[in-house]
């Protein structure tokens, strides 16, 4: 079909078969926008924290609370995850259902690990009485990291989701795209980490 | 301090709801109960003597199509507006009455709530779906789109909205409102200050509502980006719909603010966090902060599809192009983008000193130039046309008197010293209702007006459409004038009692321009009352009944389901004009099947279980927390594994429809 | 517009080769502010913050490249606008509250920092 418009013949107003819009043909851009109003859910938090990050309220502060060793090792966690995504998306590409599903599988015990080394960070903290109520520093803190952890809970249910979804009915292009969406997330939670293991944790200790 | 969530005596079974929480003491809030719960049974009781159920759940509620949601949201806004209009009035009367010792009638945890009440709802539960219905409804339309991107989400995202209505309105009957004002400022709404459900209200019924806003955002962009038909490039993007554009981005990009902050506020509340406590480090002005970074684009929202929809109307009532097309595109644009810039004007009072202030003094005043800008776009395109003074035009021109005030007072707002001496006065109070009843209101009208024909066939009657617009513009002049005067003589808002007598006058005088405005929404009621009546000799056969210009006019009135037979190919800007000019043949054969989504009722079913999640957090109910979002869960994830979404419509369907419609032309003619 | 529709698959999932110089990449630039930081950092402490963020911020380039497969043109560019846009708005919104709030908390009475 040509575009081309000649104004001097009579001229065509109507597309005379339907137009070939590919099915979910918006979903990647929808999901992207999505995103990036997300990301603005972290601005907040972030502002948030730049705000109230020193008011400690003669309670502990950062350097008193963070181990820095722990938050290297979830980093390596989440960043591991990020490279078996990929690898499940490549697997993808090529439609190979079984390796895809084993990379996913991988990536969702990075994600399990992320979670659970966040939590044991978090009950260290509590236990040693620097609770979310302890400050506006440490209520910042437990949010903005929380709220990306939250996150990350809310990717796992989806990426078992979709693991059982290609189970049911394997690699269609409704599953393929939820999994390309699901890609968008996932990296982009690592995204959001790197902002916070910068900002809260490093910047915090130096 | 302990929380109230902490507080022993909360049941396991009903948190702390308890008979107690039910207002039947008192008799205002009794008499309006008896009232809503007489209507509630008649309409019940209607719906299920002429089987209209059925018809309902199938045809409307669970529909996904962009037309009957756009509809729906309307509907939604116009019931919103006669709550948060009956607020406006007790309001009135209120400070009409208490002077010399009077108390007035209300009571001041009563008048509180009132107040509250009434900015909300009118803000996010009667501007906001009535601008969110108008663009469903006209944008798929205006570019040649058979529906929105995501059809599905658009269903969801009204009830979404729909329920956070109820979750507002379920207040006036079980416990209370907020008393700490539209936008809920901490400390007041703290949990020290606030301890009871009337901010968990508010907080849970804006969070239910927003998130129905954000993806309505997110799906309208996208569908602007995606889904313009061949041809239609940005440039020769109806002017309503680059509003609309601009607007769902303002919308993506400001309510996630919206919805941290009443996160970081419901923390406070709940679980003892010290974001915007006095005490541990924590900074209310913070939250202030951080609500008007939402809040101001909030605004431009509101104003930006208005400013489409005057422009559509004045270029098709002058029947000549837009003037400045390109100009009226980039102030867009640049309100945009500026409206990101202002929002400490909001509270230059604060104390950030004089550098922040003129920063944003400055920003607020240069805001006002794209806004000029238009404003002589208007009347440049009505110089020299032919000006047709139907209900739209008028609306138009009301609006471009009326918003030109409020704009200048408002610029005399954004200047830092003056503001010291008017924030939180009436005049402020006058302001923004000059700009959002003038602005916005009267825009909605305008859009009404103008496109009710296309969605039901029958234009609406002129006759009580100008009685509505008299009292509408009279009313209001009535009713805010005096508040710009007493904002003067340093009356500030939110007052339940005054002591000087002399002042009395003023309030009299705008309590009368509300009972104006009352008959105006009266006459608007009786006007589509009267119009379903008289519809068959209203009918509009043509699908254009203003000799409009742009694309929605060139399909049925209504449109059919699939909106267009075949796929539009745009020209030029004003693309329908374009084909009325250039000897357009709506085709008559060849039909193709057409491929459309399926009705679902998850939406439906998600909103629900959304309202009772709100109500358990509302009312510390923790196990119907846990039950109604772990459902909310289950429903969304088994939602993904239904596999059948969309039919297609038979080309015989379509072949019968279009026949139908050529009969109907060739009868108007 | 919608005329060619042409899916480069290929494109959009990136490969091996792009995934692996990424996560290299981002070891690299996570390893770096980790080890000035828990070295102690340098002994300009402005330099080691100026490090660190910049390692960030690459970072931050490197992720979207190479795992979210940013490309100005994907989309027709929408996606680059929207990024583009959303990196503005973050913009204001963290630098203007920080100073507002800094220059609030310094002309009224401070009532924070470590009460």
């Amino acid at each position: 079909m040509t575009m081309t418009v000649d104004t001097n013949s009579t001229p065509q107003f109507h597309l005379s078969e339907e137009p070939h819009h590919p099915e979910g043909a918006s979903t990647m851009l929808g999901f992207w926008v999505y995103l990036m109003s997300d990301c603005l859910i972290f601005a907040v938090l972030f502002a948030v924290y730049a705000v109230l990050g020193h008011s400690f309220a003669g309670g502990p502060g950062p350097k008193e609370l963070f181990d820095l060793e722990l938050v290297a090792l979830n980093t390596a966690m989440l960043l591991f995850s990020s490279i078996t995504y990929g690898f499940a998306m490549l697997e993808m590409a090529r439609d190979r259902v079984k390796p895809m599903l084993i990379w996913l599988v991988i990536t969702g015990l990075f994600g399990a690990a992320f979670l659970t080394i966040e939590l044991t960070e978090f009950s260290h903290m509590i236990a040693e009485g620097a609770t979310p109520q302890s400050s506006a520093f440490l209520s910042a803190f437990f949010t903005l990291v929380g709220t990306h952890g939250l996150h990350v809970t809310f990717g796992s249910i989806w990426l078992i989701t979709l693991i059982l979804q290609v189970l049911r009915f394997g690699l269609t292009s409704f599953n393929k795209r939820r999994l390309m969406c699901l890609s968008l997330f996932w990296h982009f939670l690592d995204v959001i980490w790197i902002g916070v293991f910068t900002f809260v944790y490093l910047m915090g200790m130096i | 301090m302990t929380l109230p969530v902490q507080d022993p005596s909360n049941s396991f079974l009903f948190g702390r709801l308890s008979l107690e929480s039910i207002p039947y003491h008192e008799p205002i809030l009794l008499a309006t109960f008896a009232v809503v719960a007489l209507v509630g049974i008649v309409v019940f009781g209607a719906l299920t003597y002429f089987r209209l159920w059925g018809y309902l759940w199938k045809e409307w509620f669970t529909s996904v199509d962009h037309k009957k949601i756009g509809i729906m949201y309307m509907v939604l806004g116009v019931i919103m507006l006669l709550r948060g209009f009956a607020d406006a009035i007790m309001m009135r009367l209120q400070q009409a009455m208490a002077f010399g010792g009077s108390e007035g009638y209300l009571p001041a945890h009563h008048y509180d709530q009132v107040f509250t009440a009434h900015g909300v709802i009118m803000i996010f539960f009667v501007a906001m779906p009535m601008v969110t219905g108008l663009m469903n409804y006209v944008v798929p339309l205006q570019i040649g789109a058979r529906d929105v991107s995501f059809p599905f989400l658009n269903n969801f995202s009204f009830w979404m909205t729909v329920g956070g209505a109820i979750v507002v309105m379920m207040s006036l009957f079980i416990g209370e409102f907020s008393k700490a004002g539209w936008l809920a400022m901490p400390p007041l709404s703290g949990i020290g200050a606030s301890p009871d459900v009337g901010v968990d209200y508010y907080i849970w019924g804006l969070q239910i509502a927003g998130v129905g806003t954000t993806l309505s955002g997110i799906n309208l962009l996208v569908t602007i980006i995606k889904m313009r038909a061949p041809g239609m490039h940005m440039m020769r993007m109806p002017i309503f719909t680059w509003t609309a554009l601009c607007t769902n981005v303002l919308i993506v990009a400001s309510f996630p603010v919206l919805t941290a902050v009443l996160v970081l506020l419901s923390l406070d509340r709940y679980m003892g966090t010290h974001f915007f406590t006095n005490g541990m480090g924590g900074n209310p002005m913070m939250y202030v902060n951080f609500i008007w970074i939402w809040g101001h684009p909030e605004v431009y929202i509101l104003i930006l599809p208005c400013f489409g929809i005057y422009s559509e109307v004045t270029s098709t009532f002058s029947g000549k192009k837009l003037f400045g097309y390109t100009s009226m595109v980039y102030a867009t644009i640049c309100i945009t983008i500026l409206s990101y810039l202002v929002w400490l004007h909001h509270f230059f009072t604060m104390g950030s000193g004089a550098s922040v202030n003129s920063f944003f003094g400055i920003t607020t005043m240069i805001i006002s130039i794209p806004t000029g800008a238009k404003l002589f776009n208007w009347l440049f395109t009505m110089y020299r046309g032919r000006i047709r003074f139907e209900l739209p035009m008028m609306w138009t021109i009301a609006f471009m008197l009326t918003f030109t005030v409020g704009g200048m007072t408002g610029v005399l707002l954004a200047v830092p010293p003056a503001d010291f001496v008017l924030h939180n006065s009436l005049f402020l109070i006058a302001h923004f209702h000059n700009v959002i009843i003038g602005g916005v209101l009267f825009g909605l009208f305008a859009g009404m007006n103008y496109w009710f024909p296309k969605a039901f066939g029958f234009t609406l009657n002129e006759f009580w459409g100008k009685i509505s617009f008299w009292f509408w513009v009279i009313g209001y002049w009535f009713a805010f004038t005096p508040l710009y005067i007493l904002g003067l003589m340093g009356v500030t808002r939110r007052m339940r009692v005054f002591d000087d007598p002399s002042l009395q006058i003023w309030f009299v005088i705008a309590a009368f321009g509300a009972g104006l405005i009352a008959i105006g929404i009266g006459a608007f009621l009786i006007q589509i009352a009267v119009s379903i009546r008289d519809k068959e000799k209203n009918r509009d056969v043509t699908g254009d009944p203003w000799n409009g210009r742009t694309l929605e006019w060139a399909t049925s009135s209504p449109p059919p389901d699939y909106n267009f037979a075949f796929t539009p190919l745009v020209r030029d800007l004003d693309a329908w004009h374009d084909m009325k000019t250039h000897g357009y043949k709506r085709p008559q054969s060849n039909f193709a099947p057409i491929h459309m989504p399926r009705n679902t009722g998850t939406g439906v079913i998600i909103a629900a279980l959304s309202v009772v999640c709100g109500f358990g957090l509302i009312w510390y109910i923790w196990w119907l927390v846990a039950l109604s979002f772990g459902a909310i869960l289950a429903v969304a994830i088994g939602h993904t594994f239904i596999t059948d979404r969309d039919f297609h419509i038979p080309a015989r369907t379509v072949t019968d429809t279009e026949a139908a419609r050529s009969k109907l032309l060739a009868r108007g003619t | 517009m919608s005329t060619h529709e042409t899916h480069s698959h290929a494109d959009d999932h990136g490969s091996m080769k792009t995934y692996v110089t990424g996560f290299l990449l981002s070891v690299l630039l996570t390893v770096i502010p980790f080890g000035l930081v828990m070295s102690g950092g340098l002994p300009n402490r402005d330099l080691t913050i100026a490090l660190v963020l910049a390692a960030a911020a690459i970072q931050i380039v490197v992720h979207m490249i190479y795992f979210l497969h940013m490309r100005s043109s994907s989309e027709e560019g929408w996606t680059m606008i929207t990024l583009l846009f959303t990196i503005v708005i973050l913009v204001i919104m963290l630098s203007g509250s920080v100073w507002v709030m800094y220059h609030m908390n310094t002309n009224m009475m401070p009532m924070t920092g470590d009460m």
